[in-house]
């Protein structure tokens, strides 16, 4: 078996509005509505409505052989149905075409899996009724954690959930001389199988694809068709994950991002031998190698592929234990809006853009701040933030 | 008088000061001709304004090209050029000195647009600013002594006593060491010494701003006279802004740069927030170290009752006053700093640093060490918790501030005139 293995992950946070000091104790909305409907309403005519149709036109042309996985955060979920229900519309069509798969993360797209065991399985297991309730009864059975941020102990928590899989990156650092194309399990429980992202190809698409300075410019179908055939030929799965907005955001059309992937079927069928495949058809079609160690948690983002582009100066420790430090309080407040507010604010967004790595990946942090500098972040988060503990303090216990 | 900002538009307190100067002089039938480098029209019409903008440099004045030339000079010193070699430098400042020291007649003959504000340009613009200090004091013979507020105008009354042979007095509200510690700018320092040292009496402040013109800047201490600045209005301000926090609130409300000792509020926080959670502190302001401190915040770990609220204009300014329960200034090295003051007529009690010339005027309020945070703590505490303690200093603080007006010091500073206009006869 040969196969590709495409993911793409559709995200989008509750960004929060200018928040004062002044309004600590008085205005319990956070949230910059105008803001967050611009950027999904935008989006969605560059990449979400023109790629989904284009995926769906693939699948159809196929018959079921060209695939796709997907993973839809639930505060995506929630944008889209009060923002944009034809995009929303247009991925239920997807899914039911069968060649779809959905993956489950947590619902808020938060890190509570570094911090909070009950708070990631609460998370994991809302995302999953949301699915389920917007997906005709669709039930996820492989799962990717925010980021892609991956651990033994992360991973061990997941395989207790009962999924089969799991998806994270091939970490130069974690892999060493091995090869992210096969399927290895976690070393804590072996039957939680690990899918390696190839980060080479997944970047040459989601990040060099437009850039006229590299040197493989411009990727074409046959030269990438031509790299997955000079892979070792006992390789079976090159899985390419990627961020949804690649199609037509981050690579804008003109690019022609949308003629490479409208073409790159027809180019793997007939100048190769392999074929596509959803993470839980890799998971069930192949066997571990062996198990893969990951005693630090790894992830998806920067150079150092690391949490550092959301924990570790003291800004983001800060932001991030507080919130963390209400959760017992939390779990005795019934108050739907207050636990949906705990919910958004644990978004990881909220802490990537409290990230000062400035030198080294800062480009690509600005590109997504709404923010001028990641001390303006911290300082909005923190003053939403005390105005959120005043109200958990003031909650009635149920 | 020269100055180089006026109300409305100001950007710190040496308008607001002047403005009060104005008022209080007079009050005494004193009559005032202001110069500003830039009028914009809605000024309150206090004084005889002279717009600088508005006067045209005669070229034909021969001494006016001997003082262009001296200007030059110390424009050209100012000229911060990084990364050049002493020889790159010596041939760029040989152009820059030849180029604009040679009889440029274009200098005078047009009319100089001031920006008068305190941009890139600035250099320049308190040159030119002398040039139309000379040409109003050739022109004008209806006044009697010149009068300089600050180095930026400095050099426009010292041209002014060249062309007129009148008496000069330099206002000193602030020195280069306020602003930069010991790391001065010397072009500036260079300005004020020159300023203080052609000036036939210096004005200072406060105490702490004449002990620094008398060591820092070799000016006899005779030649210095202390005149402490004065509220405008020292009515009592009962707003009707609540507060929306239960927790009390303690401010810092200033420029967050190093005269301002940002950090030194930062540290006693953390203090003060170890032993009784139940206080939150805000820090108003922007300025060069407010990222410095909040990354102090954080890692101080009390970024849930530490709050930055950025610049504050306007109403906000007056909210923030009414509701905190303490104000703290604990400036590095302040030469006067309003700021407490107008929290005393919030009914809010003050810490005020010793290092500051109000804590000369003030004696309701608790006077610490900028540097000494266990003392800023305590007194925290205190003024949060001894309620005793703070009514009496909001009460008695209210008294103080009725006796300090601008009339009394116009006054103080008529006497000034007369001493100097008389040891000149």
């Amino acid at each position: 078996m040969r196969t590709v293995c495409f993911y793409f992950q559709v995200h989008q946070p509750y960004r929060l509005k200018p928040y004062r000091f002044f309004d600590i104790g008085e205005d319990h909305y956070y949230w910059n509505d105008y803001l967050n409907r611009n950027v999904i309403q935008k989006a969605a005519q560059k990449c979400y409505l023109p790629m989904n149709s284009l995926l769906l036109e693939l699948i159809q042309r196929y018959q079921g052989r060209f695939k796709v996985a997907f993973s839809i955060s639930g505060t995506f979920l929630d944008q889209m149905e009060a923002y944009a229900p034809d995009v929303l519309e247009s991925f239920q069509r997807l899914v039911a075409t069968g060649h779809v798969e959905l993956l489950n993360e947590t619902y808020s797209h938060s890190l509570a899996a570094l911090k909070s065991k009950d708070e990631f399985f609460a998370l994991v297991h809302k995302h999953q009724d949301r699915i389920k309730e917007l997906f005709n009864g669709y039930s996820p059975r492989v799962f990717r954690n925010t980021e892609l941020i991956y651990s033994d102990d992360i991973g061990a928590m997941v395989a207790e959930l009962g999924y089969q899989g799991m998806l994270t990156e091939g970490a130069k650092h974690i892999l060493g001389w091995k090869s992210p194309n096969y399927v290895y399990s976690n070393a804590k429980n072996p039957k939680l199988k690990i899918l390696l992202k190839n980060f080479r190809l997944s970047d040459d698409i989601a990040f060099r694809f437009g850039d006229n300075t590299w040197g493989d410019y411009p990727l074409t179908t046959d030269k990438f068709v031509n790299w997955l055939n000079a892979l070792p030929k006992e390789e079976p799965v090159v899985n390419l994950f990627m961020d949804y907005e690649t199609f037509g955001e981050h690579q804008w059309a003109e690019t022609g991002i949308f003629d490479f992937m409208r073409h790159l079927p027809e180019a793997i069928f007939t100048q190769s031998n392999f074929t596509f495949s959803t993470p839980l058809e890799v998971v069930a079609a192949l066997s571990p190698v062996s198990n893969i160690h990951v005693p630090t948690p790894i992830s998806w983002a920067d150079e150092e592929r690391d949490l550092t582009a959301w924990l570790g100066n003291d800004m983001q420790d800060e932001a991030f234990d507080r919130l963390y430090e209400l959760e017992k309080k939390i779990r005795k407040i019934k108050d739907p809006a207050l636990l949906r507010d705990w919910e958004y604010l644990q978004t990881s967004d909220h802490f990537y853009y409290i990230c000062t790595k400035f030198f080294s990946d800062g480009s690509v942090h600005e590109y997504f701040s709404p923010y001028d500098t990641p001390y303006d972040a911290f300082i909005n988060y923190m003053n939403v933030l005390s105005d959120f503990i005043l109200r958990v303090e003031a909650a009635p216990s149920k | 008088m020269f100055g180089w900002e006026f109300p409305p538009h100001i950007s710190g307190g040496l308008g607001t000061a002047c403005y009060g100067l104005i008022q209080g002089m007079n009050i005494h039938k004193q009559e005032v001709i202001f110069v500003v480098p830039k009028l914009w029209g809605d000024e309150e019409p206090v004084a005889d304004f002279v717009n600088a903008s508005g006067v045209t440099v005669d070229y034909r004045e021969r001494r006016f090209k001997k003082l262009w030339k001296n200007l030059t000079y110390l424009e050209v010193n100012s000229f911060l050029v990084p990364y050049l070699g002493p020889k790159a430098f010596k041939k760029y400042t040989d152009y820059a000195i030849h180029d604009r020291t040679d009889v440029d007649e274009s200098v005078f003959s047009t009319n100089y647009q001031f920006s008068g504000k305190y941009g890139k340009n600035l250099m320049e613009e308190v040159s030119r600013y002398a040039l139309v200090g000379a040409q109003i004091a050739r022109d004008r013979s209806d006044f009697d002594i010149i009068h300089a507020h600050d180095w930026l105008a400095y050099p426009a009354g010292i041209a002014a006593k060249e062309m007129s042979g009148k008496p000069l007095v330099v206002h000193v509200h602030a020195t280069e060491y306020d602003r930069s510690g010991e790391s001065v700018n010397f072009p500036v320092f260079e300005i004020e010494r020159a300023g203080m040292h052609a000036a036939d009496h210096v004005v200072a402040v406060s105490q702490l701003t004449k002990n620094i013109c008398v060591r820092k800047y070799g000016i006899p201490p005779e030649k210095v006279t202390v005149l402490h600045n004065a509220v405008l209005d020292a009515s009592i301000i009962t707003s009707t802004y609540q507060k929306k926090v239960p927790e009390k609130i303690v401010t810092f409300l200033g420029r967050i740069t190093y005269q301002k000792g940002p950090e030194y509020f930062v540290e006693a926080a953390k203090k003060v927030i170890d032993r009784d959670p139940n206080v939150r502190f805000v820090m108003a302001g922007s300025g060069d170290l407010l990222n410095k401190m909040v990354d102090r915040v954080a890692e101080l770990r009390m970024g849930t009752k530490f709050h930055f609220t950025g610049f504050l204009k306007g109403d906000d300014v007056d909210h923030m006053y009414a509701i905190s329960d303490v104000y703290v200034m604990p400036s590095v090295s302040e030469p006067f700093g309003i700021a407490p003051l107008e929290a005393v007529r919030h009914n809010t009690p003050v810490i005020i640093s010793k290092q500051s010339g109000v804590a000369e005027v003030l004696n309701n309020a608790i006077k610490i060490d900028f540097w000494d945070v266990d003392a800023m703590a305590d007194a925290i505490f205190g003024l949060l918790h001894y309620q005793g303690i703070a009514r009496m200093f909001t009460e008695l603080g209210a008294d103080e501030l009725k006796k300090l007006k601008w009339e009394h010091v116009a006054a103080k500073l008529v006497t000034v005139y007369e001493k100097t206009l008389a040891q000149r006869a």
